[in-house]
């Protein structure tokens, strides 16, 4: 199979003598950094332990669902197991992994600046990242919280007495994190492009991320306003939740999924930033619809804020309203679909090659359109009453979460790995490692659509004992996922020692990232590059490669 | 301040506000404290809140046009406060299309 990978000879290669992997040492010039991509390592690290966690809290879930009765775990413990996973996954996984790290990398790079606009800000993320960890890992120690990830009112402020408020506090804190990664690239994007970089010679990578950021800076304060009103109302009993006070518990929910639906394109906008940069390099083709691709970014961040109530129609809201919510949920579709098809327009007549990142894009292509289509089925109003709460829901949103963020992730990380680490990851097995999480998710994750469409519910340890074929399915395929994921924590530190030496540019790729060493230095451009071309312009890229004069040594 | 450092600064377009601006926006500000207070001792019916939070949200555009600056700053940043408030107001016109409309039942 043909290839566009281009090591360096391996007999004389080596890493570069100087990078910022080197620069200093020792613990404190990781801990006191300014450095955005040592930030972005310190972030991944983090990020990776607490997907370890989520990981095995999920293993459980599927344990305990493996037969019908509640046998492996009381069923208080089964809440607390699901609601740590969600809220280990969405908030310390899912709303980072993107942005904070291969983002933090990536963004000054290709911007052509020397570091994000804040670097202290960038370091204090990490750090309330960290607290906020913290708080939510003490919560499960502690005892737990079964209150879902939701915290939904009247539950978690009248019923339950678990560590709410210590997790809501966790959360509170990462919140505040991801509102400081997001101003970092704003501002970075607005005023420190190098010259030449206009806004439509930015990657699409760029673009996704100024729509991410967007989000993170308008919703997530409402999010940490209303997780502060749900502690108040369990402390002082404010009333503001509480019926009996003229409050309304249905208005957490409209303030809760105000952020936490935006929220959900906080997640996936990063991922879909990372496919258009995979499959422009590996079809070797400029991404078809440059414009309306950068656009159906920004258009996905303003529609993600006008769609929220679509999680309440079930709850009691009006008629009226749950038809303009469900009018407008459809409306996002279009933005997402005009990147499914500009994707695939661009793999049309390109020069396609199957790296390790290009498989995990492929993946993220079925998966993400799977996830994509049910959600209309759920923006139905009809079809909601029926689904709703059932397993169809949990299938929907881990097909998009899982099936499309996890799998833009892995193909970041495999994409970039050369360029963080001056290494290559061990190509045969990594490809193996893609072909099995793509199998072991498919396993895991369809039978539940159809479980739910036969009416299993969610948040359930026990059901009845039609349903356990099914299940045992789900249960098989996340083993098989599991090790899918596990393969890539072995070899990715394998290869920090034992893989080739990448040199600057192993995929040919066009980005200004690519066109310096790797790992690149702490002030990443010797000079600072002038933007002289448009954005994935590979006749640019085979110009100055035929014109580049080698020097060895 | 030389020149030459002024010209580094222009970007950022630093304006200097004077002392009696600040003060007069001081005392507005009292002023207004001062009406809502006396005006909750007269009972208006349902524009009891309409004006307390008229006042309110009068106050805070000063702090923000005046204290922080925004009257002379730059169109950009304009438009980034424009987008919270316009965020804000989101929030509530598409909530209040729930809690207005509930009582209309089925149709």
């Amino acid at each position: 199979m043909s290839t566009i990978v281009s090591l360096p000879d391996q007999a004389t290669a080596k890493l570069p003598a100087k990078s910022f992997l080197n620069q200093e040492y020792g613990l404190k010039s990781w801990l006191l950094t300014g450095d955005h991509k040592r930030i972005a390592i310190l972030y991944l690290i983090s990020i990776s332990f607490f997907f370890v966690i989520g990981g095995v809290l999920a293993g459980l879930i599927r344990l305990e669902l493996l037969t019908p009765p509640s046998d492996l775990m009381a069923t208080d413990t089964y809440n607390k197991v699901f609601s740590m996973h969600g809220i280990i996954m969405i908030f310390l996984f899912l709303v980072p992994s993107v942005p904070a790290t291969i983002g933090n990398f990536l963004i000054p790079l290709m911007v052509g600046a020397r570091d994000l606009a804040f670097p202290k800000i960038n370091l204090l993320s990490w750090y309330l990242y960290v607290a906020g960890g913290i708080f939510v890992l003490s919560a499960m120690v502690l005892g737990g919280v079964d209150t879902g990830w939701t915290f939904t009112t009247p539950l978690s402020t009248h019923y339950l007495n678990t560590h709410v408020v210590t997790a809501a506090m966790g959360i509170f804190l990462a919140g505040f994190s991801s509102i400081f990664t997001g101003l970092n690239f704003i501002v970075t994007v607005h005023r420190m492009r190098c010259p030449g970089m206009t806004w439509f010679r930015l990657p699409l990578f760029v673009w996704g991320h100024y729509a991410t950021s967007i989000i993170m800076i308008l919703g997530t304060p409402v999010l940490a306003i209303t997780l502060v009103l749900v502690a108040l109302e369990r402390t002082m009993s404010i009333g503001v939740f509480d019926p009996t006070k003229g409050g309304d518990p249905l208005l957490f929910q409209h303030l809760f999924w105000f952020y936490s639906h935006p929220a959900v394109y906080i997640m996936i906008l990063p991922g879909m930033a990372v496919i258009s940069e995979v499959i422009s390099t590996f079809s070797r083709k400029r991404v078809f619809g440059y414009t309306a691709v950068a656009f159906s970014s920004v258009a996905i961040a303003v529609f993600g804020f006008l769609v929220w109530e679509h999680h309440m129609f079930i709850m009691g809201v009006s008629q009226y309203s749950a038809l303009v919510f469900s009018l407008m949920t459809m409306l996002v579709a279009v933005p997402s679909a005009i990147k499914i098809f500009n994707w695939s327009m661009t793999l049309y007549k390109g020069s396609i090659t199957f790296e390790t990142p290009m498989l995990y894009a492929f993946g993220f292509l079925g998966l993400f359109t799977i996830g994509g289509l049910t959600g209309i089925f759920l923006a139905t109003l009809g079809m909601d009453i029926h689904l709703t709460e059932t397993y169809f829901i949990v299938a929907h949103f881990h097909f998009v979460m899982v099936g499309g963020m996890l799998m833009a992730y892995l193909a970041g990380v495999h994409f970039w790995w050369p360029k963080m680490t001056g290494r290559m990851y061990p190509e045969a097995i990594s490809k193996t490692a893609a072909v099995i999480t793509f199998i072991g998710f498919i396993v895991t994750f369809f039978p539940q659509f159809l479980l739910g469409y036969l009416g299993m519910p969610r948040r359930y340890a026990a059901y009845p004992a039609d349903f356990q074929v099914l299940n045992v399915f789900s249960t098989a395929g996340a083993s098989i996922l599991g090790i899918g994921y596990l393969l890539p924590m072995l070899y990715l530190p394998w290869s920090l020692i034992y893989g080739k030496i990448a040199g600057n540019n192993p995929w040919q790729a066009t980005g200004l990232e690519w066109q310096i060493q790797s790992p690149p230095l702490t002030e990443n451009f010797a000079e600072i590059p002038i933007m002289d071309h448009e954005a994935y312009d590979y006749e640019w890229l085979a110009n100055k490669t035929q014109h580049e004069v080698q020097t060895v040594g | 301040m030389t020149e030459k450092t002024q010209e580094t600064h222009q970007d950022a377009e630093v304006h200097v506000v004077k002392p009696p601006v600040y003060l007069a926006i001081f005392l507005a500000l009292l002023a207004l404290t001062a009406l809502t207070t006396g005006i909750s001792f007269i009972d208006l019916g349902v524009f009891n809140a309409v004006i307390a939070l008229a006042i309110a949200c009068f106050k805070a555009s000063l702090v923000v046009l005046f204290f922080m600056h925004l009257h002379y700053s730059s169109r950009l940043l304009k438009l980034t406060v424009a987008a919270g408030i316009f965020t804000f107001l989101l929030l509530i016109s598409l909530t209040m299309t729930d809690y207005i409309s509930r009582a209309w039942g089925m149709f």
